[in-house]
């Protein structure tokens, strides 16, 4: 197997004296889509900075594409790796095709501007997002979900190698919450590329992920096939809560007692 | 990149429209042929001594202490990605007035050049100050997950100009009548006896080839520091170069002009309502835009009550509070 798009090996996390993330180990390869579960606080976003390079690990190492992360010149590192942070800032008005044009901006050098390619890129982008008629439209004038989809635009538009995505769907209605991850499911099936996302919804990550990342509040994260991983047991323990396993029509959903 | 080029090129005509609006205005009015006559070939004329020795220094020093502010407000708004920044929201305006009137009040050198070096001394110091309080987030290769510089350096600034305001009226409290005067005409702002236009003008040429090939980063970086660095942007690098870039500026204008308000805030924002937020559209069309504004302002305060001269800063807050105002509240661009 070639080296994986992202390897995590012996890596530890902490914020201030508690240890989020003890010793972990896991390597996504092409074609994945893994699911990043745990209640609030268990260390899901820190995770995630940390893979995309926003904050330094406490011990062990991240490779991105068979190299060391930080090894990477920052622009190229940026056409193999892109991310959906939880939050956007919107201060000035700006037109939606703008922003997601800068999804582009790894891909252009100092001095180019973006060209009609660029701009067919960023216009199917927001096809996919189900934004087409959209790119004339101020930011501001956009709802919480409606710019979710322009930052999830943005996104696709970078067209990199893997995507770390923090809470892509978090704002959505259902029906754009199914259409946003059948696409990163697309995305990895017939294009081989690697997603890691995080999600509240137990539903969707069984439906769509391939794998699952379970944090716990103490530290230790389950890893593996979804079906390994999300387990009746496991995920009450992680959760503090208890989480019933139902199979009905043809899919297994988990129920909170 | 057309509709940047166009709107470079209409602005540019709108300087030069300015420049020889200016030239041509004052107490001895001059016809356009004896304009171009002392212009192309100055000699020892009157008309010709009037416009090269007295009208195009100080037009040359508007034009680019107008482009210096609106520059460095535009590239404030975009670090502190905060609409209401100016060029002063750091404090710089604070340290170099604290340094202006300190030369006045205690009398340290005569003339305009030592009140000069204090502006630029008072300036240098606010730099460093905030400089040395926010080195996190100006120096700090990697950010804390999540956590957002830029609300933070706005207090710092905050604060700060609120210290150096107190100061201010300190030393405004305690300044003889006779000195009263001066110190307040400096604060306001003004032109009048500003020859020195060279160093602002390369400083605004030397900004511009600065920050111009950074523009599509702070693009991205408006959009927020994670998803900056996520495509490919060095975040606290490119913070600290813009500072720099802005603050010298600011530093610049401060010491040919004063304190001038309101054109660092005004200009890049109307500029923004009216012509969209591309920074490598806007950063130059500021620069443009913003002399053009200051030369025009200045021109009418040296002759609407000729002989009396006015602090240009009391035209641009009357030009610009009005203008604002509508851009303001006229619909928005795009439904």
């Amino acid at each position: 197997m070639s080296s994986p798009l992202l390897e995590v090996s012996e890596l530890t996390l902490q914020v201030a004296a508690r240890t989020l993330v003890r010793e972990l180990n896991f390597g996504l390869h092409e074609g994945e889509l893994w699911c990043l579960l745990g209640p609030n606080g268990a260390g899901k976003t820190t995770l995630l900075h940390t893979l995309v390079g926003l904050r330094e690990a406490q011990g062990g190492s991240v490779h991105l594409a068979g190299k060391e992360l930080n090894a990477w010149p920052a622009a190229e590192a940026a056409r193999r790796r892109g991310f959906l942070p939880q939050t956007f800032h919107d201060a000035f008005s700006t037109s939606v095709l703008e922003c997601v044009m800068l999804g582009r901006h790894p891909h252009l050098s100092r001095w180019r501007w973006e060209g009609e390619g660029d701009r067919e890129i960023a216009l199917r982008a927001l096809e996919v997002v189900d934004l087409a008629g959209f790119a004339q439209r101020d930011v501001l004038t956009l709802s919480g979900g409606e710019r979710q989809r322009v930052a999830l635009a943005a996104l696709f538009a970078q067209d990199a190698l893997l995507l770390l995505l923090d809470e892509p769907v978090s704002h959505l209605d259902l029906h754009h919450q199914v259409l946003v991850l059948e696409h990163l499911r697309r995305l990895a099936h017939e294009r081989g590329r690697g997603v890691l996302f995080t999600v509240h919804d137990l539903n969707l990550a069984a439906r769509f992920a391939s794998h699952a990342l379970l944090l716990t509040p103490q530290g230790s994260v389950r890893k593996g096939p979804v079906a390994e991983v999300m387990v009746e047991e496991d995920l009450s323990g992680a959760f503090g809560h208890r989480v019933a396993r139902i199979e009905a029509a043809g899919r297994t959903l988990f129920v909170p007692e | 990149m057309r509709r940047a080029l166009f709107v470079w090129i209409a602005l540019t005509a709108a300087a030069l429209a300015a420049f020889s609006f200016a030239l041509a205005t004052g107490s001895s009015s001059l016809a356009s042929w004896e304009l171009l006559d002392a212009l192309i070939s100055p000699d020892n004329s009157t008309a010709g001594d009037i416009v090269t020795r007295l009208r195009l220094p100080r037009a040359l020093a508007a034009f680019a202490t107008g482009g210096l502010l609106a520059l460095a407000g535009a590239l404030m708004q975009v670090l502190l990605r905060n609409p209401l920044a100016d060029p002063y929201v750091l404090g710089l305006s604070g340290g170099a007035s604290v340094g202006a009137l300190g030369v006045m009040l205690f009398g340290l050198g005569s003339g305009a050049v030592w009140i000069n070096l204090g502006a630029g001394a008072g300036a240098l110091t606010a730099i460093a100050l905030v400089l040395g309080l926010a080195r996190r987030d100006f120096f700090r290769q990697q950010m804390f997950g999540g956590l957002d510089a830029s609300p933070r350096l706005l207090l710092i600034g905050v604060i700060l100009a609120a210290g150096w305001g107190a100061i201010i009226t300190l030393m405004l409290t305690i300044a003889s009548e006779a000195k009263l005067r001066g110190m307040l005409f400096w604060l306001m702002g003004d032109l009048n006896g500003a020859e020195s236009w060279v160093p602002a003008m390369l400083m605004l040429a030397a900004a511009l080839a600065v920050v111009y090939p950074m523009a599509r980063d702070l693009n991205v970086l408006l959009r927020g520091e994670a998803l900056a660095h996520a495509l490919g942007v060095r975040v606290a690098p490119l913070r600290l170069r813009v500072y720099l870039v802005a603050a010298a500026a600011t530093a610049l204008a401060v010491t040919t002009a004063g304190p001038v308000g309101f054109v660092g805030l005004v200009v890049p924002h109307a500029l923004r309502l009216m012509l969209g937020n591309d920074q490598r559209m806007l950063l130059p069309a500021a620069a443009l835009a913003g002399g053009t504004l200051l030369l025009l302002a200045d021109t009418a305060a040296r002759s609407v009550l000729a002989p009396q001269q006015l602090p240009v800063g009391v035209i641009t807050a009357i030009i610009g509070v009005p203008s604002f105002m509508f851009l303001l509240t006229r619909k928005p661009r795009r439904a």
